[in-house]
């Protein structure tokens, strides 16, 4: 496109240097982001499994495989390293420090070793998780007084790797907020920013601002354990609900945290294989920011059966209801944007139009959920697990799987087989239905969550669950393995294979070191597609 | 919100630190003080706004929050609303909860 300054000249691509101190050692944000992907899905393959083993145990009523107490272990490391290890640090470590400089025409981060140590802290936190696997907590990810507090199993272990990849997660947000702030190019105006960098934004305000809450929470866990002050305790004048208030006033923002970047992908894959500029630009932005502002006003729906007070409930039902509002409008906006556009369905498109269509069921259930008289109805039931697994499988997997289909080409500068890939999609989609559609009848028909045994009318909907999970299972797994192996066998990677206008497009694939041969002089968004000029090249 | 990198050289003599530091010794005898008072719940209240005291003197001018431009100070104010929201709609729970 003639919009920017294309490099001419290609330097060393960052890809080019080998050893293993090269990449634990290294600055470069591309290197970083690669080694937080590496990380991340890594664990998602361990929580995932995990997960199997938790359906396979459901496949029938009665002991299936493992105890009841097993079974508490299972669910609680699939949720604890699912949320923690993978999907909160997820597409904004991994994308966001691979995508966000090259997006805003710069050369790395504003902090680069700040980087670096974010990413060691991280793999601290991930040591010490597993360490807590000798004795491993039986808590549920949520970690609730008082249970949490008089259980035999590791719990100050789990919680204070959690403790520490709050840093890493607080240091990311705030190196890409000084990023964002500091380092765009000339002519790359707020509003001429991809719409990827909005939702990185977006998220590393809440990184920073809701993190430290966490930290405390989990903090004053651990003393709890330790030293018996009583601040969760009513016998020492402590609150138990205390926890709750304080453990969502951070997780209820952890869920944008998760879900923000992956609509920030949503945004980016949208126009290039609709060929369309994005519709209702500011509106898509500005609704991010208004996402991370709503999101810190409705903890507590998570608690309205815990014995909170009702005026408190009210209040709360009402403040969640807004946060629905910012989020439809991104979805209308992509719809729009779809409307009359010349659509291809390449794979990424494939996983950015389940996100649409699986994200606003999710979503929608969430409004059930925080609507108050309902909730106390389907409050711990299966209802929730579902719609939390569409929200967090059916939006931020499938555009984590997006982000990775689209950028591949980009990161490792090699093409993966479409037609598997497109195989791998099917099988995703039809098993993640398979498996929790059924999920959301069994919580209206009363099946609590987190309960290893059932009474047998539960059992033909948990039969098709299970069966939904090794579909879904062997979907990723096909995608995994053409991924894997087009990094040694896949077809060379032109430099924009998508005809994408975004700065990170008009550079070689993979990238050099440095980026930009010279940084690029913007004069105009991203999203100009189908112009004349742009429309087939 | 572009933010010009302004660099001016802020005097703040030694005697402003001085005279910040003695208020901040004096409050925090203030806050041993009163701790020894009886306001019921009140005692949270005079507590935290003390301290919010000394933290305000903290951060304008050991911190030189003072000198900074808007963008910084947006940064500064928004977590302390934050705050008031994460106490503030707790306590609505605390305080309207009715004992079955
Ligand atoms: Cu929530």
């Amino acid at each position: 496109m003639a919009n920017h300054t294309v490099a001419e000249t290609i330097h060393v691509p960052y890809l080019e240097e080998k050893g293993i101190l090269s990449w634990i050692l290294s600055t470069d944000h591309k290197r970083i982001g690669i080694m937080y992907l590496v990380s991340i899905s890594t664990f998602f393959v361990l929580a995932g499994i995990a997960a199997l083993l938790v359906r396979l145990e459901l496949l029938s009523p009665g002991k299936t495989i493992v105890d009841a107490h097993t079974y508490n272990v299972l669910f609680t490391f699939h949720g604890s390293a699912m949320v923690f290890l993978f999907i909160v640090p997820g597409i904004a470590a991994s994308f966001g420090n691979f995508l966000i400089p090259l997006m805003i025409g710069a050369r790395d981060v504003a902090f680069p070793r700040l980087n670096l140590l974010s990413y060691w802290l991280y793999l601290l936190g991930t040591v010490i998780i597993l360490f807590s696997l000798l004795k491993p907590a039986d808590t549920g990810w949520t970690f609730y007084t008082p249970y949490s507090i008089q259980t035999g199993t590791d719990v100050i272990l789990l919680t204070f790797g959690v403790f520490i990849l709050g840093f890493s997660s607080i240091l990311t947000g705030l190196n890409f907020i000084v990023t964002v702030h500091k380092l765009r190019a000339p002519g790359m105006t707020w509003h001429r920013l991809p719409l990827f960098i909005w939702s990185s934004y977006a998220t590393a305000i809440l990184q920073l601002l809701a993190t430290p809450v966490l930290g405390i929470t989990l903090l004053l866990l651990i003393a709890e354990r330790v030293f018996g002050i009583g601040f969760f305790d009513p016998a020492k004048g402590g609150d138990p609900i205390l926890f709750q208030n304080f453990f969502w006033f951070y997780s209820h923002p952890a869920v944008y945290i998760m879900i923000i970047p992956a609509m920030g992908v949503i945004s980016e894959v949208i126009p290039v294989f609709a060929r369309k500029p994005i519709f209702g630009y500011k509106a898509i932005a500005y609704s991010s920011l208004a996402i991370a502002l709503i999101s810190f006003l409705v903890w507590a729906h998570h608690m309205f059966v815990s014995g909170m007070s009702e005026v408190a409930a009210t209040v709360f039902s009402f403040l969640t209801f807004l946060v629905a509002i910012p989020t439809a409008i991104k979805v209308f906006n992509w719809l729009a944007t779809l409307y009359k556009g010349s659509i291809e369905l390449r794979t990424p498109m494939l996983y950015a139009l389940s996100f649409i269509f699986l994200f606003t069921i999710g979503g929608l259930t969430g409004v059930f959920l925080g609507t108050l008289a309902a909730d106390v109805h389907l409050h711990d039931t299966y209802f929730v697990v579902a719609h939390m697994h569409y929200v967090m499988i059916g939006g931020t997997v499938m555009g984590f799987f997006a982000a990775l289909h689209f950028w591949y080409p980009k990161m490792f500068g090699k093409m993966y087989n479409e037609a598997v890939a497109k195989v791998a999609w099917f099988l995703v989609f039809v098993g993640f239905n398979v498996t929790f559609f059924p999920q959301f009848i069994l919580g209206m028909e009363g099946m609590p969550r987190r309960y290893a045994d059932y009474p047998p009318q539960f059992h033909t909907l948990h039969e098709i669950s299970t069966i939904g999970s090794w579909i879904l299972g062997l979907g990723i797994l096909i995608m995994a393995l053409n991924l894997l192996r087009s990094l040694t066998n896949g077809e060379k990677a032109p430099d924009n294979p998508f005809n994408s206008l975004s700065l990170e497009w008009q550079i070689p694939s993979p990238p050099p070191h440095e980026n930009f041969e010279k940084i690029p002089h913007v004069t105009d968004w991203t999203y100009g597609y189908g112009k004349k000029n742009n429309q087939e090249g | 919100m572009e933010t010009k990198a302004h660099i001016e050289e802020h005097h703040v003599g030694y005697t402003t630190y001085v005279l910040v530091w003695l208020a901040l010794m004096v409050l925090t005898g203030i806050t041993v003080w009163v701790s020894y008072l009886h306001f019921g719940v009140f005692n949270i209240v005079v507590a935290l706004l003390i301290a919010s005291i000394k933290a305000s003197l903290v951060a304008l001018y050991f911190m030189h929050l003072k000198f900074e431009d808007k963008t910084t100070w947006i940064f500064v104010l928004y977590p302390i609303v934050l705050l008031a929201l994460l106490i503030g709609l707790t306590a609505v729970d605390v305080f309207f909860r009715t004992t079955p």
